[in-house]
């Protein structure tokens, strides 16, 4: 399989707090659904950002679709980040516009072609169950189909991979199951998925491969569920 | 662009309170100069009246011949500094006295006023150190007898004249400097407001450029709209003025152009400094 993204020997390092991120390497597949899990302040949301070149590393490179942290030059980054699709727990959704606003948005500010868009958005509301909610304002919706939301305008421009920070942390349980099932039928489709969670039944139940980090160190990288019964 | 329009005027659709806070602020900034600026020019025009009355007078000795002064006054005329030169009879000389000093009218005899040519200078040329340098020129002409143009009055105007100025350029700066501070910190709230929307449109990959756009759109049509909002409120000050104390000149239709495209770009240049702080961070923690 051809890889997505890889990270070689990635520090990050803040003047401030100090060193976030230490000599992490690994790579990711074509249409993979990884992991990332850790205490808060392990690194997670760090190593996300590097991934979506909201920071840059310290030292060491960090590889996606092609995009190289030692060669990308700041005017590329949007290029990348349409081939991205980013979430996040508080689900940063334009309280002031509908439903399919929001989504639309995603596609408007890429330039995509007007009379495309309203199919587009039709299409990718269906794709995360939320369909009848087109008119809707997000704060007549409850926190998972927020999150549905934001998942749908992540997927807006196709990406390759989808980055998730923490998307069921704000969930209850019967949320967070059916945004996982989502995460995992759009994964099926060939989007890799990358997800940071708190929550290793989750990571348990789905028998997936996994990242620990602690304190900014990768401390396992493999698919043994056995080794966080013992964290429980 | 047409996407980059829409966003600009849903921002005034969505929150209207604060965009019409925006613009009379800016308004109201752009007034306090364009008041300043109605003074200036008023004192301006009022110093140029006075200084239309500079004006050299070289008296004749008796018995020149025609010949002679008109040569002198084609010479003197030709002058750079000179705008016009006329001749003044012993005749007409007198009658002017009689005029002007009515009350002491028996007093003149025709015989006590001199014939003179009267010198106007023009406009830059009323100097102390111009005037003096054309009254010592004319004096050099063997029929003049004598050459008056009143230093110490001239001096004393172009002092005034140069302190108007320096004051002028001196407030203006500082009042052109609080307009752009207070309309740089309005359009920053505005930019603030919509700081989610920026972060939003970064992460789904939209350009500097395209993000930008809409503020920039925004802040435009506000600095333009105060301006002319700012125009419009200086008009009122003018009349009332004009009505009420003196009559005052307004700005020509070009200044009130320029105050306006002022006003747009001054809304451009904090906009286009608000947001692009705003462009370096993007990915804002949870």
């Amino acid at each position: 399989m051809s890889g997505v993204l890889r990270l070689d020997a990635v520090t990050k390092e803040y003047p401030r707090t100090g060193v976030a991120v230490r000599d992490v390497s690994f790579a990711v597949d074509k249409g993979e659904f990884v992991f990332l899990t850790g205490p808060s302040g392990s690194g997670k949301s760090t190593l996300l950002k590097l991934l979506s070149f909201a920071e840059r590393p310290s030292q060491g490179d960090v590889k996606v679709s092609g995009f190289s942290s030692a060669t990308l030059r700041d005017r590329e980054i949007p290029q990348l980040r349409r081939r991205l699709g980013i979430v996040f727990q508080d689900f940063r959704l334009l309280t002031d516009r509908t439903v399919e606003a929001n989504v639309a948005f995603a596609l408007e500010v890429t330039g995509a072609a007007a009379g495309t868009i309203g199919t587009k958005v039709g299409r990718l509301l269906t794709q995360v169950g939320l369909a009848s909610k087109a008119t809707a304002m997000p704060h007549e919706l409850s926190g998972g189909e927020q999150q549905r939301v934001a998942i749908a305008r992540a997927l807006a421009n196709d990406p390759f991979l989808l980055l998730a920070d923490e998307p069921t942390g704000n969930l209850d349980e019967r949320a967070t199951r059916g945004i996982v099932q989502l995460l995992r039928e759009i994964n099926a489709l060939g989007t890799a998925v990358i997800m940071a969670t708190h929550d290793l039944s989750l990571i348990m139940r789905s028998g997936y491969r996994y990242l620990e980090l602690e304190r900014g160190t990768l401390l396992y990288d493999g698919t043994d569920a056995r080794r966080l019964t013992r964290h429980q | 662009m047409r996407l980059a329009m829409r966003e600009a005027l849903l921002a005034f659709r969505r929150a209207p309170l604060l965009s019409a806070l925006g613009i009379t602020t800016i308004a109201f900034s752009l007034f306090a100069f364009g008041l300043f600026g109605l003074v200036t020019i008023n004192i301006r025009d009022a110093l140029r009246a006075v200084e239309d009355r500079v004006e050299l007078r070289a008296f004749l000795v008796d018995g020149t011949t025609e010949d002679a002064l008109a040569t002198a006054m084609g010479d003197i005329g030709a002058f750079p500094e000179v705008r016009e030169v006329g001749y003044v009879s012993s005749d007409s000389a007198l009658v002017r006295s009689r005029e002007e000093l009515a009350e002491f009218s028996d007093v003149f005899d025709a015989s006590v006023l001199p014939a003179s040519i009267e010198v106007r200078l023009r406009e830059g040329q009323r100097d102390p150190v111009t005037v003096q340098a054309v009254a010592d020129r004319i004096a050099t002409y063997p029929f003049i007898d004598d050459v008056r143009f009143g230093l110490e009055w001239v001096t004393k105007l172009y002092a005034v004249r140069t302190a108007a100025v320096y004051t002028g350029i001196g407030l203006g700066i500082v009042f052109a400097l609080v307009a752009v501070i207070i309309i740089g910190s309005t359009i920053r709230m505005a930019v603030l407001a919509r700081a989610r929307e920026i972060e939003i449109m970064r992460l789904v990959g939209a350009t500097n450029g395209f993000v930008r756009l809409p503020f920039l759109i925004e802040g435009t049509l506000k600095g333009m709209l105060g301006g002319v909002l700012a125009v419009g409120m200086a008009y009122l000050a003018h009349t009332a003025v004009s009505r009420m104390l003196f009559e005052t000149v307004f700005f020509t239709p070009a200044q009130v152009g320029i105050g306006i495209a002022a006003g747009a770009a001054l809304g451009f240049l904090g906009s286009l400094l608000s947001v692009g702080r705003h462009l370096r961070a993007v990915w804002r923690d949870a």
